[in-house]
């Protein structure tokens, strides 16, 4: 696997960089400027991680700031909080979506709620990064699409980036919240490519439109942006003219954006990797009906994972909602009325 | 000789360059056979009469506050109270021999230690009372909140301990788990991550006979719970967690092992849970009225209160005036919970983040209106 240590000069500067290696910059630019920023979990140290999200890291800043730690998630993000609840800021490396389940207890009960049960004296200013979803061929237990869990779960934000500019821009933002961020990076985009300048962080909770459109708009995050993209690409042959809103963060919801852009267009397909039922299209489509009930010509439609475990990688295309899945639910929007 | 019969240790025979062999020999590591006692031993002898004294002086305030605990369930003040009743020795030692500037990481069972470190009770039993999930300012007090979920606050205290090594601090955590927790998997992880780091961590495990109705036979087939130390290269001590001497003795030289960089100890103190494990539990159903009145004949407070007595360190006049400032303690407890506390729901969604979600400021307008009509009823 390549390096994912960006080039040099990369902040402030305008550079090309896969999304690995913006992640990277991201995290490098955030020790550099805050002594408190700690890098901790399985494989980050020498190895750079199994996906070097932290390469280069330990060689610059020290095996205590990149800390290779025991074969244990709970054990990882409980020792985690105690360093917050001591004045560190640590960003957390759970090695794969499926592997972060031992960790749930420490998540849900500890991470989520010490601010609120403690009236706001013990905030948890920690970011768990998580590689997700599918499409890179892996084996069972590494290509989970799990953010219905975290994004039902109050006191975590829960942040996806779908774009190499997003991904350092995001995971800044992430390392300077003072409340807990769940950071899925979408494992299949670790190797898309873009220009970007590393530059100021936004604040986090905000939804962009990608691609403006006026048939229909499409509901999207993560790794499903670049289908979605694509399949507004492939529906002007149809005679569509698709609008892609690309979500970022579950939680807090932007509902201004998302509701202005389905009210614009009228009909709306929320698009995930996750399983459907209970999933976070359930939950944008009933807010999406319940804000632009008036406006709809057509009921939400969801494409989404099947409801079944995630498949082997020789059949996971089966499951992975494709252009084809994305435009026949597009067509079924009621057209003809 | 079989392979099992040779030599313990690498042999560049045998191993490759950077295989990994026995690494350590466990034998400095193993706890005593037996509970380490110091009370009616001739050892007592030499212990400081003050610290005595003073220990008893708190043993007799903390059986106080169990039962007004206890008390104060009945009369509807609390909404569950697990007591510390036969344990006091154990809550007692463990906030004793921490600096201010160390920290504890307390159990449910564990509010008698917490108030020990200054947390005044109407604080220290917030949770237990129902009107928030937590009371004292843990910053201030360097006391983290109760946790609930058993043995995952143990790896917070290694962390803390991690970081304030980290920042050049020769802070230590310890923390208080019981039998039963030392059945989770935070807590394997925790001790794991200790021994790794040698993080300065004291594991305090208060063996108590039960976790709720299931004794220790049925929750772990080890030697003795300090044994568990082991595995992880960490030292374990077995502790009589009845004689108040022995647990200070025992604590305070974990306490120094730990701070001096010698890494993490798991302390576990055998006692017992004199009451049941809460006002809503039955332990009739479990344990025979001879065991408990064994144990009764063992309670930390008549050991330490004949131990005091047999060599004069103490007199009537000193036993009274430890009742008298026990019935303040009680009387103060009374009156912070005779009033009603004061609720307010819209802070229900005021420290879910930093700043609420668009989402939480559409609900908390929704129970405001709420709120406003319910008065309007009035």
């Amino acid at each position: 696997m390549s390096t994912a240590t960006a080039p040099a000069a990369a902040s402030g500067a305008t550079t090309t960089l896969t999304m690995a290696q913006a992640l990277n910059t991201a995290l490098r630019d955030a020790m550099r400027e805050d002594p408190t920023v700690l890098v901790m979990g399985e494989d980050v140290g020498t190895l750079g991680g199994v996906f070097r999200i932290t390469d280069g890291l330990a060689a610059e800043f020290g095996a205590d700031r990149c800390l290779d730690t025991p074969l244990a998630e709970a054990g990882i993000l409980g020792s985690a909080v105690g360093m917050a609840m001591y004045g560190l800021r640590p960003v957390v490396e759970l090695q794969f979506d499926a592997f972060a389940y031992p960790a749930f207890e420490q998540l849900l009960s500890h991470v989520a709620k010490m601010r609120n049960r403690t009236a706001g004296r013990l905030p948890l200013p920690i970011t768990i990064r998580i590689p997700y979803g599918g499409g890179i061929g892996g084996v069972e237990h590494h290509s989970d699409s799990s953010e219905a869990y975290y994004a039902h779960t109050p006191g975590l934000h829960v942040l996806t980036p779908a774009t190499v500019a997003d991904g350092y821009g995001m995971l800044r933002a992430a390392i300077a919240s003072d409340d807990p961020v769940v950071f899925l990076e979408p494992k299949r985009l670790y190797w898309s490519k873009d220009e970007i300048a590393p530059g100021p962080v936004e604040p986090i909770g905000r939804a962009v439109v990608r691609r403006q459109g006026t048939s229909a708009t499409l509901l999207t995050y993560g790794p499903s942006l670049p289908v979605c993209l694509e399949a507004a690409e492939a529906a002007k042959a149809e005679g569509w003219d698709l609008a892609v809103v690309d979500l970022r963060s579950l939680t807090p919801f932007d509902d201004e954006t998302v509701t202005a852009a389905v009210r614009a267009t009228g009909r709306a397909v929320v698009v995930h990797e996750a399983t459907g039922f209970g999933g976070p299209g359930a939950e944008i489509a009933a807010r999406v009906t319940e804000r632009c009930f008036h406006h709809l010509a057509a009921p939400v439609l969801r494409v989404t994972g099947f409801d079944i475990p995630y498949p082997p990688p020789m059949l996971e295309r089966h499951h992975l909602p494709g252009v084809d899945r994305i435009l026949d639910a597009v067509a079924r929007l009621q057209w003809e009325q | 000789m079989t392979l099992l019969d040779q030599p313990a240790g690498p042999s560049a025979s045998v191993w490759p360059p950077n295989a990994h062999g026995p690494r350590r020999d466990p034998a400095p590591l193993l706890p005593d056979p037996e509970p380490f006692r110091l009370l009616d031993t001739p050892a007592a002898d030499k212990l400081d009469p003050e610290l005595l004294r003073d220990l008893y002086r708190r043993l007799v305030l903390g059986r106080r506050y169990n039962q007004q605990a206890t008390t104060l369930t009945k009369q509807g003040r609390l909404a569950v109270y697990p007591a510390s009743t036969g344990q006091e020795a154990c809550q007692i030692a463990a906030a004793l021999v921490l600096r201010e500037d160390d920290w504890l990481f307390p159990s449910y069972r564990d509010t008698l230690a917490v108030v020990s470190r200054g947390v005044r009770p109407v604080e220290a039993l917030t949770l237990l009372r129902g009107n928030a999930h937590h009371g004292w300012d843990p910053k201030a007090h360097r006391t983290a909140p109760l946790s609930t979920p058993l043995a995952t606050q143990a790896p917070h205290a290694v962390g803390l301990a991690h970081a304030a090594r980290l920042r050049g601090d020769d802070v230590v955590a310890l923390t208080l788990v019981g039998d039963g927790g030392t059945s989770e998997g935070d807590f394997h992880e925790a001790l794991n991550f200790a021994g790794v780091l040698n993080a300065p961590v004291v594991f305090l495990v208060q063996n108590n006979g039960y976790a709720i109705s299931v004794p220790l036979s049925k929750q772990s087939a080890a030697p003795t719970l300090a044994h568990k130390a082991v595995g992880y290269g960490i030292s374990g001590r077995l502790v009589d967690g009845n004689d108040a001497a022995a647990m200070h003795t025992v604590l305070t030289e974990a306490v120094e092992h730990a701070r001096s960089g010698r890494g993490p100890v798991l302390v576990e103190a055998v006692t017992y849970r004199l009451e049941a494990h809460t006002n809503a539990d039955d332990a009739t159903r479990y344990r025979t009225p001879d065991e408990v009145d064994a144990w009764q004949a063992r309670d930390p407070l008549t050991v330490l209160e004949r131990h005091l007595r047999d060599h004069d360190l103490i007199d009537d006049a000193g036993v009274a005036a430890a009742a008298e400032a026990a019935e303040e303690l009680a009387a103060e407890m009374r009156a912070e919970f005779h009033s009603e506390p004061e609720l307010d729901p819209m802070s229900l969604f005021t420290h879910v983040y930093a700043e609420p979600t668009p989402q939480l400021r559409e609900q908390a307008d929704l129970l405001a209106a709420e709120l406003a009509a319910e008065a309007d009823a009035r």
